[in-house]
């Protein structure tokens, strides 16, 4: 109401004690914003910057950093570590289609076919995730073991020497091969897949399927035409919630697989924590956030969601 | 002699709203409702009705003017601090709330702390007082409606404001709960303003109605009055339908306007005339349908002397039961509508038969020909 | 031929169903093997049955320690991040002010990064200033990546509430306060509860921001991913079976308590 000390005098002669036009409330939303922005500036953007810093400084842990605009760490960095990348991305790229061909049906059954078993089976897919996930990751240690019934299953179906001719995994073995590291991803991130997926199917009209039936379509086409197109947003939602944490995760490769199948994440990681090379972890992590920003906005725009908060 | 009680006056002057983008929602526009009426507001959407009804609850504060309950200046008291309760369009029931929760929370503000006999007498008032530990959600739109009202009431308001109350309710529940809603009114005494788009709505309910179109009252009146003088072509066709024909003054008779319309002429008592009428002036000539009377042209001569006559052709005829709805085309004007009661058919009357289309000049209206003709009608509303 | 009929007809329900079984082995598996008494120092191989680590939930040195100091990072995370996103959330919904499209674009971007880049980043600031790395800068770096998902869900709720529920209590006498305490806020309330319940969620279960961040101090999952390198005691079952039925019976109690209030209501 802030055009109220612009208005017009009042027609009727001014009463007496005419009191000020009511101004409470215009600092209302900053004081709301402050505490919280300040956070998210302080402990989120600020390390950006800072980050960005250190990537390019040079110098040792002994005699400290200085900024000399040394961009070669860069170089050197994407030099060493491209397979990583790659990889990265092709790993997740993989756990992200896997997890929409096993998502979608799940999604599509809780929200259409699951009448009164619908809160349930909404509690298993979330339940899971009070159990640590790194408990349940280790727990595919032992599903996915090398004797045990799976890799038998695997083996006698001849399915293993498929997946080792094209490269997924090793010898008789699933765990410590990429196809153990993607499995892992999948099962990580699926319900990330299932939440927006359930939440855009659920807000379909039910009689659109009807009317769809009604205009001659089959099921396959009513699916094809109608229900696919009108779950887009929770698709695209759901494949950036999968897509960027499978990126840039390192526990998976850590746990179930082998230094053959070590991400950027692990890269990332042992820079930092271990090698202490502050600088080039640094710069591979500046790269990792501007490769996921620039694929995320492309994505956005191609797919022409841009309300996804 | 007793002084009147005039608490209950509501008394807008020279109030406007114009919104932060610079929407003037309400021209300055000056208004009394007095005490134990029941005042509605009509007009279409966006018409500034209920932008109106928000600035006497407190609820938009107006850009100029002033807001008076009687003699006290509430402008610039926040609605919490007003003698006035609303009833929401859809109701805006608490939803965390019982029945019984929602009608006492007005009672409860206040700091009164036994509330239990008021509201149980409230909720028998309204005829729910078996739904008092229910949700709103689990009650039907009727009864939702009316613990919107038991709600306001109960807290016994200078004013109540009724923002399209019955919006949400089908057609038969509507008639009914308008019957209820008068009742009400008639039996609490409180004056109530209400914001309606339905025409039908607004004339079976209120003592008077002000027509609002852009942010104006174009008329205000009785709801008889209205339809039968109206002084805008906007509420001429905003309020039932009228026949608009445009003609030029002629001569004056007396207390009449004689008007020249095609070939003939037409008599206009000069009170019905909202219009200046200078010799050579053009004027709207305004005639209900149902106040036409058709004749075969073959019976012209049996027409009484003394009435306003057209002719015309039969364009087409809808049978209703009640009565039949012709559309006739004239030289002067195409499509007259024309209502005669199935008392007697003329069974010449079908479409393609030659007419004359007559009336008493009492009925006639004159507008201003310099407005749009088509204001209020539903072709202009949908364009 | 009926067969295949009846296959086709239930696809997608059998193809829902293996992916929940996905989703739900490891689980299985997890409280299978809380009841194991492995041979070595790892628990993947199934051996024979024993109630031990039941009898013994905290036998393992540090395990129980680092789960209380878990346990109340994510209660005190899960308290910021809903104080200070509720508010954002609000002033969001209900507010118009400059900056607006600055600061949507800064509660989403915690949300499309990388936990990786987030967590590096973060170290070289407190690096840089020379902090103290442990029980505090956990709590920070928590409170930093709950927020944005409390303004979300809260933002949510509050979005689809009905403006005039608060003009309806302003006109029947609540003052500001009021208004808030007795409308807006029970009608916020579950958004606010969700928001709250996925921050204690993420909070505690959250590895790799904590890792880089936490100095010596342990958190339940770095004690787990520890003790994937040194050997994994069976409690680590117990504690993830405890907690997956803890959280089950948890839903399952208030699905059926509201159940059974809209049941006596109707």
């Amino acid at each position: 109401m802030s055009t109220l000390t612009e208005a017009p005098p009042p027609l009727a002669p001014a009463a007496p004690e005419k009191k000020p036009p009511r101004k409470r409330g215009r600092f209302t939303p900053y004081w709301l914003l402050l505490p919280g922005m300040l956070w998210l500036v302080v402990f989120f953007a600020l390390p950006m910057i800072y980050q960005a810093s250190t990537s390019v400084q040079t110098g040792s842990l002994e005699e400290g950093y200085k900024v000399t605009w040394h961009f070669v760490t860069y170089w050197n960095a994407l030099s060493e570590y491209w397979p990583q990348f790659l990889r990265s991305v092709f790993y997740a790229a993989a756990a992200t289609v896997l997890c929409l061909l096993l998502g979608y049906p799940l999604a599509y059954l809780i929200a259409f076919r699951a009448g009164r078993w619908k809160n349930l089976l909404m509690i298993l897919v979330i339940a899971p995730f009070f159990t640590s996930f790194l408990i349940r990751t280790l727990a595919w240690k032992t599903i996915l073991a090398d004797n045990g019934p799976v890799v038998h299953a695997l083996n006698s179906l001849h399915i293993l020497d498929l997946t080792n001719f094209l490269g997924w995994t090793a010898g008789d073995r699933v765990l410590a091969t990429p196809l153990a590291v993607v499995c892992g991803l999948t099962y990580n991130f699926l319900p990330f897949m299932i939440l927006p997926l359930y939440t855009s199917l659920e807000r379909i009209d039910g009689r659109l399927h009807e009317a769809a039936g009604d205009l001659y379509a089959k099921p396959w086409t009513t699916f094809r035409k109608v229900t696919f197109p009108l779950s887009m947003p929770g698709v695209v939602s759901g494949t950036l919630l999968t897509f960027i944490p499978a990126a840039g995760d390192y526990v998976n490769a850590e746990l179930l697989g082998s230094t053959d199948t070590r991400m950027i994440g692990n890269v990332i990681q042992t820079q930092f924590l271990r090698i202490l090379d502050y600088p080039t972890a640094a710069a591979l992590s500046f790269i990792l956030m501007a490769a996921i920003l620039a694929m995320v906005t492309i994505y956005i725009r191609r797919s022409g969601t841009e309300d996804l908060v | 002699m007793t002084t009147p009680d005039n608490s209950g006056d509501v008394r807008l002057s020279g109030i406007s709203k114009t919104y932060d983008n610079g929407f003037t929602a309400v021209q300055p526009l000056d208004l009394t409702v007095p005490q134990g009426s029941f005042f509605a507001l009509l007009g279409a959407s966006g018409c500034g009705k209920t932008t109106t009804l928000r600035m006497i609850a407190g609820l938009e504060e107006p850009s100029s003017g002033t807001v008076r309950l009687g003699d006290q200046d509430v402008t610039h008291l926040p609605p919490y601090k007003r003698p006035v309760n609303t009833v929401f369009q859809s109701y805006a029931l608490f939803p965390h709330l019982d029945i019984f929760e929602n009608v006492a929370f007005g009672l409860r503000r206040r700091g009164i702390k036994s509330v239990k006999k008021q509201v149980e007498e409230m909720l028998e008032l309204v005829q729910l007082g078996e739904q008092a530990r229910k949700k709103p959600h689990q009650l039907s739109g009727g009864q939702q409606q009316r613990v919107a009202v038991a709600r306001a009431l109960i807290n016994h308001p200078k004013v109540l404001l009724l923002d399209e109350p019955l919006g949400a309710l089908d057609l038969k529940l509507r008639r009914q709960m308008q019957l209820e809603l008068k009742r009400i009114q008639t039996e609490v005494g409180i004056t109530f303003v209400h914001v309606t788009h339905d025409q039908e709505e607004a004339m079976t309910m209120a003592d008077t109605v002000a027509v609002m179109n852009a942010g104006r009252v174009e008329q205000l009146g009785s709801p008889s009055d209205l339809y039968e003088n109206p002084q805008t072509t906007f509420v001429a066709n905003f309020l039932g339908t009228s026949n608009l024909i445009e003609a030029e003054v002629d001569t004056k008779n007396g207390d009449d306007i004689v008007l020249k319309a095609g070939g003939g002429k037409l008599v206009l008592p000069e009170a019905r005339c909202s219009a200046p009428t200078t010799a050579g002036g053009k004027v709207l000539v305004g005639i209900r349908p149902e106040k036409i009377s058709l004749t075969h042209a073959d019976d012209a001569g049996e027409i009484p002397a003394g009435r306003n006559r057209l002719t015309g052709r039969i364009a087409d005829a809808s049978f209703i039961g009640v009565s039949t709805q012709y559309v006739i085309d004239s030289p002067v004007c195409d499509e007259l509508s024309v209502y005669v009661q199935n008392v007697e058919r003329d069974g010449r009357l079908v479409p393609g038969a030659e007419v004359v289309l007559h009336w008493s000049p009492a009925h006639t209206f004159g507008l201003d020909a310099a407005q749009d003709i088509d204001a209020g009608t539903e072709e202009e509303a949908a364009a | 031929m009926p067969f295949v009929t009846w296959l086709k007809r239930r696809l997608v329900v059998i193809a829902g169903l293996l992916t929940l079984a996905y989703l739900l082995l490891p689980n299985v598996i997890v409280t299978v093997f809380s009841f194991n008494k492995p041979k070595g120092r790892f628990n993947y191989e199934w051996q024979q049955f024993s109630l031990d680590a039941w009898k013994q939930p905290c036998g393992v040195a540090d395990m129980c320690g680092s789960l209380s100091i878990s346990l109340q990072i994510a209660v005190w995370a899960t308290i910021g991040a809903t104080l200070l996103g509720t508010m954002i959330a609000f002033a969001l919904v209900r507010y118009r002010f400059r900056a607006r499209g600055a600061v949507n674009s800064l509660i989403f971007l915690p949300m499309a990064m990388p936990e990786v880049v987030m967590a590096a980043s973060l170290l070289t600031l407190f690096l840089n200033m020379g902090a103290q790395l442990g029980f505090l800068t956990i709590l920070i770096a928590h409170i930093m990546f709950c927020l944005s998902f409390v303004v979300t869900a809260v933002k949510a709720r509050v979005m689809s509430m009905d403006p005039r529920l608060e003009e309806a209590a302003r006109d029947l006498y609540a003052g500001p306060v009021q208004t808030f305490l007795r409308v807006t806020l029970p009608i916020a309330a579950p958004g606010i509860a969700a928001g709250a319940l996925l921050s204690f969620a993420l909070s505690f279960d959250d590895f790799i921001i904590t890792n880089f961040n936490a100095g010596s101090t342990v958190t339940f999952p770095m004690f787990v991913w520890g003790s994937a390198q040194r050997g994994t005691p069976v409690q680590i079952n117990v504690i993830g079976t405890a907690m997956f039925l803890v959280a089950v019976l948890f839903v399952l109690t208030s699905m059926v308590i509201s159940n059974r209030r809209n049941k006596q209501k109707a």
